[in-house]
């Protein structure tokens, strides 16, 4: 298994750089994949990587369509927030497994 | 020594049927690019515009004559002749929407919606227009533009792009 250190701390990655063990993310980690994606964090991308993360300990599948119901963006600002591929970008930045969905 | 790789820049996608599933293998097949932040096109043409018209996007149908994966629920053959009846395409087409509603997946406008959220454009063809007398007016509202082949093509331009035909 691949490690990376983010802000002084050493985690578990994947061969894809994405976490394995969601446990060992930090704020002050997110801020650090961030800046490696392109993407500057405010407090609304900090709710979107709360909403993101929340949902994934609850088991559930992430899906765009879910983003957009979620209150805290819709669906064209979250292609703003994490430009490009944004479900992959941001939980990248979550610290949480790359999403297994094709919606 | 490593092989060079050269992503998707750009998917085109044409849609030429309007069933329930071929318009479904577009929106999935669509969005999902979308998602990858693949430049993403779609051309609906022939009956496959009823995806994009405001009358007919809502009421896609799966044809329950001549598909032969088609089976009972629980796996036994589906005859033809039973599919002929009526009501029963109707209630095929029902139970299909029940089950891509139960897995979280969008009805068509919505669908359409996030495609074009995520910067994908919509496109109609102009001699399937003319053919069935459709005016732009008749149109879902997030359709980009009425093209001919060739002002699609150019569209299709650029290194890493594949055109789709669903």
């Amino acid at each position: 298994m691949a490690q990376k250190t983010y802000a002084g701390v050493t985690v578990d990655v994947n061969e894809e750089g994405y976490f394995t063990n969601p446990a060992q993310w930090t704020k002050e980690i997110a801020a650090e994949i961030a800046k490696e994606e392109g993407v500057v964090l405010t407090d609304k991308h900090m709710a979107m990587l709360d909403y993101l993360r929340d949902r994934v300990s609850k088991g559930e599948v992430l899906t765009i369509r879910g983003v957009g119901k979620s209150g805290i963006v819709d669906i064209k600002g979250f292609y703003e927030m994490f430009p490009g591929a944004p479900m992959k970008k941001a939980t990248k930045i979550a610290g949480i497994p790359k999403p297994a969905s094709c919606i | 020594m490593s092989e060079e790789k050269y992503p998707l820049k750009k998917v085109c996608i044409i849609c030429a049927k309007g069933t329930i599933e071929d318009v479904y293998a577009t929106l999935v097949m669509g969005n999902g690019a979308v998602m990858e932040g693949i430049e993403t096109k779609i051309f609906f043409t022939f009956f496959g515009l009823d995806a994009i018209t405001k009358k007919q996007m809502m009421k896609l149908h799966t044809g329950t004559v001549g598909n032969p994966a088609m089976r009972m629920p629980g796996g036994l053959p589906f005859p033809s002749i039973l599919g002929m009846l009526p009501g029963v395409e109707l209630g095929v087409s029902a139970m299909m929407k029940g089950q891509m509603e139960a897995l979280d997946i969008p009805k068509v406008d919505e669908f359409l919606e996030m495609i074009t959220a995520g910067g994908g454009e919509i496109y109609a063809c102009k001699l399937a227009m003319d053919m069935f007398k459709l005016k732009k007016e008749d149109l879902w509202e997030g359709v980009l533009g009425v093209l001919t082949v060739g002002e699609f093509y150019e569209k299709c331009d650029g290194q890493q792009t594949q055109i789709i035909f669903t």
